[in-house]
């Protein structure tokens, strides 16, 4: 018998105007011991049938029809005591972020014992040492002083660790991991993952693993189901399944991974269910000046860069602590080229970013930009002049369009902020800009809000490339998109490159994507470039332990049909 | 945190200083307090040695020091009105006030936490709305139409609250106590609401919202995910992560408390320091009003050092070198 079924699931929610589908009769079985994968793209339902599962469906959300049976009893239509008994206790859930999941206030040893006091009960010596059982089983070290510390003063690989161990206060049959190492870095990923798979294996626990990541499910899943707009498309074995996909959707979803083993001139782009979106590249170039990019000489000519925050605040100069983010980096960015900097969170990637962008102040070094030392500008039309050249592209393009402002206001702002142009021009070159990028001239009307996370990003490159820089930020473009949408914009970027001759500045911490992206690419770690090299030599040849590591840990893909992919390598 | 509090006390100097010199380059607008102390049948030179004996000739950033020289020392002049020892008055009316603000402050922040636990709770519910609606009324309404209203309802028509006063006190040391007799607590009922409405209702709605705020953090979705009960999840995960923006308004309220009580004074007749005030700008009494003026910003100092310290014991990441490794 299977451990947890699920069969011919729907969830609805409905709304005022009508009645939207989450999930669509959905069938779903996990064996104990089983990493059962769920993948698809956002707003495909594979989070709605976690939360269907642990009777945590947010209202006016219901299950429509369709019986969850775990063990072979239904736990699908139980009364609100009865499903808290279970959850925890038999079902255990690991959210996405760590960094949110706990409570700040409380200590990890409170937390723990109060999840284990409410599903098992027992003296207070035997709940303290199940905590620190747990602690210690999750790996972490030290359990004794650990439990009485609070979150914030873990990392966030560790708090995860903790997550983990909440979520087996009580030994639970049934696991339910939603996206549980998008928001860590590659290596503490690695380690994550491998906790997961050996408590599987240990304690023949069902994981049902969530996630967007086809990397982390070629890994370690052992059965892959994928969804597309609430219904299920493709399921089987994971090898099968990525080897051999049948289905379209899959496998235009594989093909648009970014792979670290063969380079492509362009990404494929996903085909099923018709949201190519058109960038008009010629139409812009036409319009754009004409530079001929001097490939001998840098653009960027950074020195002995340095960047100290202030940790600790103190009364006296001595009491005070610095933290430094950057540390004596020196590079030179070529002209028409896309440099990528690499590193995992807190290597200091975005710091220098915006130290170029002249939204932090330098400590120590310097920037020149074509010749001319930009760090210590202070004079208002000269840093004007330089910022009308430099235009950025942030990572979230929830947070970076202002949401109380209407498209085409966003995206004059620039113009009208350098005062390029005036009134009908203004009107005329946004409407274009936005019609270029594939949106269509009316979408200025609208608010960003409006729009979905690869639109919204769309609107961002449009505002980037008002002014007609000739030198683009981009601070992690993709991370927080889609595949399909993350290979339309990089598709972009890359145009961006090759018919504009724009020089870019590409910050990442997803190496396949560098790898796509960069003709040269500097390695970060703690403040300072470990490693600077072109794209293929590094990938092909690195030189320091720290780069080789980076790339050791990095998802394997070969096992990944490469149909569709149109390879040159 | 020796620093920290080493540094919020020199910015309480500071502030304190300020307060002063703002005070009294005020007062000369105020009136003419030799107006008010000589009778009819005065001479100019009855007003000039007057003058000089009360240092009014002299500029006021002199006056102010001299107020300052005496403060230090604990000396705050001599009250023009009555002739006593400014501190011995403040001393003797302090009492009344702080009671008030005690129980309408208590009043305040239990109810209000208490209301703004359970309209978050229950935000769809038949008894949270109508909690809500009635609470505008309490934001909107000035305080002296309250009490008004009150003393109408309670004392005029139903004659079951006395309008007006303290009733009767005990005394326990210098210390004038209402809450030992019948009287004095019947008398302190209809003051306290009067003042801590206000305050309630902005505890109660900001609590309301914060809690809501929360009960959508990943934390609690997170606990729910647990199996924890729904009573360990909103009193204990909940309410405690809605306590600290609370805090910060909550201890400005508490300022203010003492500060409006001017108004709830007037209108209940109540013998506190706000009447004292009230009495004192009528009758150009100027040490009284620098030293009131002070002993409410000394108030709002001393109350906003222990928010801060509040928050430390609230939130752990507030607490300094400990740094995630």
């Amino acid at each position: 018998m299977s451990l947890l079924t699920i069969n011919d699931l729907t969830v609805e929610f409905p709304t005022r105007r009508q009645l939207f589908t989450a999930v669509d009769h959905v069938d779903l079985s996990v064996e104990p011991g089983e990493i059962h994968g769920l993948v698809g793209e956002s707003g495909a339902g594979k989070s709605t049938i976690g939360a269907a599962i642990m009777g945590l469906l947010d209202r006016p959300g219901r299950i429509a029809s369709g019986i969850i049976r775990l063990r072979g009893d239904q736990i699908s239509g139980l009364d609100a005591d009865a499903m808290r008994g279970l959850r925890g206790k038999k079902i255990s859930m690991i959210f996405q972020d760590p960094l949110t999941s706990l409570n700040p206030l409380f200590t990890v040893r409170e937390q723990l014992t109060e999840t284990i006091q409410a599903h098992l009960g027992g003296s207070e010596v035997e709940v303290n040492a199940r905590a620190r059982d747990l602690i210690d089983r999750v790996g972490i070290p030290d359990p004794d002083t650990r439990l009485d510390q609070y979150p914030h003063q873990f990392s966030g690989g560790m708090r995860q660790r903790v997550v983990i161990a909440l979520a087996l206060c009580t030994e639970p049959d049934v696991i339910i991991a939603d996206e549980p190492t998008t928001a860590l870095d590659v290596s503490v990923q690695a380690q994550i993952l491998d906790l997961i798979k050996g408590l599987a294996q240990e304690r023949q626990v069902g994981v049902i693993l969530i996630t967007h990541d086809m990397g982390v499910i070629a890994d370690t899943t052992d059965k892959v189901t994928v969804m597309y707009a609430g219904k299920v498309v493709e399921t089987g074995p994971t090898a099968q399944v990525m080897g051999q996909p049948h289905h379209e959707y899959t496998k235009s979803l594989i093909a648009a991974v970014p792979r670290p083993t063969l380079k492509l001139h362009r990404f494929p782009q996903i085909s099923y269910g018709g949201r190519e979106t058109r960038f008009a590249i010629d139409d812009m170039a036409r319009h754009w000046p004409k530079v001929e990019n001097d490939t001998s000489k840098p653009v960027f000519e950074i020195r002995n860069l340095t960047k100290k925050f202030l940790q600790r605040r103190g009364l006296l100069p001595w009491d005070r602590t610095y933290f430094t983010a950057v540390d004596d980096v020196s590079f030179d960015i070529r002209a028409g080229e896309v440099f990528g900097v690499v590193g995992e969170s807190g290597s200091g990637k975005s710091t220098i970013a915006r130290m170029i962008a002249g939204l932090y102040p330098v400590d120590g070094g310097t920037i020149t930009f074509e010749g001319q030392v930009v760090s210590d500008l202070t004079n208002r039309a000269a840093l004007d002049a330089y910022r009308k050249n430099i235009q950025m592209i942030f990572q979230d393009p929830f947070s970076s369009l202002n949401p109380r402002m209407r498209v085409d206001d966003i995206v004059a702002e620039p113009i009208r902020h350098h005062k390029l142009m005036g009134g009908a021009d203004i009107k005329r070159r946004v409407d274009e800009l936005l019609d270029q990028v594939g949106l269509g001239s009316g979408a200025g009307m609208k608010y960003p809000h409006e729009f979905s996370g690869g639109q919204r990003q769309r609107i961002s490159i449009a505002r980037a490339l008002a002014t007609q820089p000739r030198f683009l930020i981009c601070d992690e473009p993709t991370s927080a998109l889609d595949v399909s949408i993350q290979a339309q914009i990089l598709n972009i970027l890359k145009d961006l490159q090759e018919h504009l001759g724009l020089t870019l500045l590409f910050i990442s911490h997803d190496l396949p994507v560098v790898r796509q992206m960069c003709d040269r690419v500097a390695v970060m770690k703690q403040g300072k470039v470990v490693e600077l090299q072109n794209t293929d030599d590094l990938f092909a040849n690195p030189q320091t332990d720290y780069a080789r590591e980076l790339l050791r840990l990095m998802p394997r893909l070969d096992d990944l049909s490469t149909e569709g992919l149109g390879a040159e390598a | 945190m020796f620093a920290f509090i080493v540094r919020r006390m020199f910015q309480s100097v500071i502030v304190l200083l300020v307060v002063g010199l703002v005070a009294f380059s005020m007062f000369r607008f105020v009136g003419d307090p030799i107006d008010n102390m000589l009778g009819q049948e005065r001479t100019q030179a009855d007003i000039d040695r007057l003058r000089t004996e009360l240092g009014l000739d002299q500029p006021f950033p002199v006056q102010y020091f001299k107020f300052l020289q005496g403060a230090v020392q604990g000396n705050f002049g001599v009250s023009y009105r009555q002739g006593r020892p400014v501190s011995t008055i403040i001393a003797e009316r302090a009492p009344a006030t702080l009671e008030l603000a005690f129980v309408s402050g208590f009043l305040a922040i239990t109810l209000g936490i208490a209301l703004g636990v359970f309209t978050a709770i229950r935000r769809q519910g038949v008894a949270a709305n109508i909690i809500m609606t009635v609470s505008l009324i309490g934001v909107s309404l000035p305080t002296f139409l309250i009490g008004i209203l009150l003393i109408y309802i309670f004392s005029v028509e139903l004659d079951l609250l006395p309008s007006f006063g303290r009733g009767e006190t005990v005394m326990i040391g210098n210390w004038s106590t209402g809450f030992l007799t019948a009287s004095g607590l019947k008398a302190l009922i209809l003051p306290a609401i009067t003042l801590g409405l206000y305050q309630m209702t902005l505890i109660m709605r900001l609590v309301r919202s914060e809690m809501l705020e929360v009960m959508r953090a990943d934390y609690v979705r997170f606990a729910r995910a647990r199996g924890l009960s729904d009573r360990v999840i909103n009193f204990r995960h909940a309410l405690k992560n809605t306590l600290v923006p609370v805090i910060t308004i909550t201890g400005l309220q508490l300022g203010s408390i003492i500060a409006f009580a001017i108004i709830t004074e007037t209108v209940f007749q109540w013998p506190g320091v706000g009447l004292l005030f009230i009495n004192a700008i009528q009758f150009v009494d100027i040490p009284v009003m620098a030293a009131y003026l002070m002993l409410i910003s000394v108030m709002f100092v001393t109350i906003n050092l222990i928010v801060d310290l509040l928050y430390y014991a609230i939130d752990p990441r507030l607490r300094v070198d400990a740094r995630a490794t």
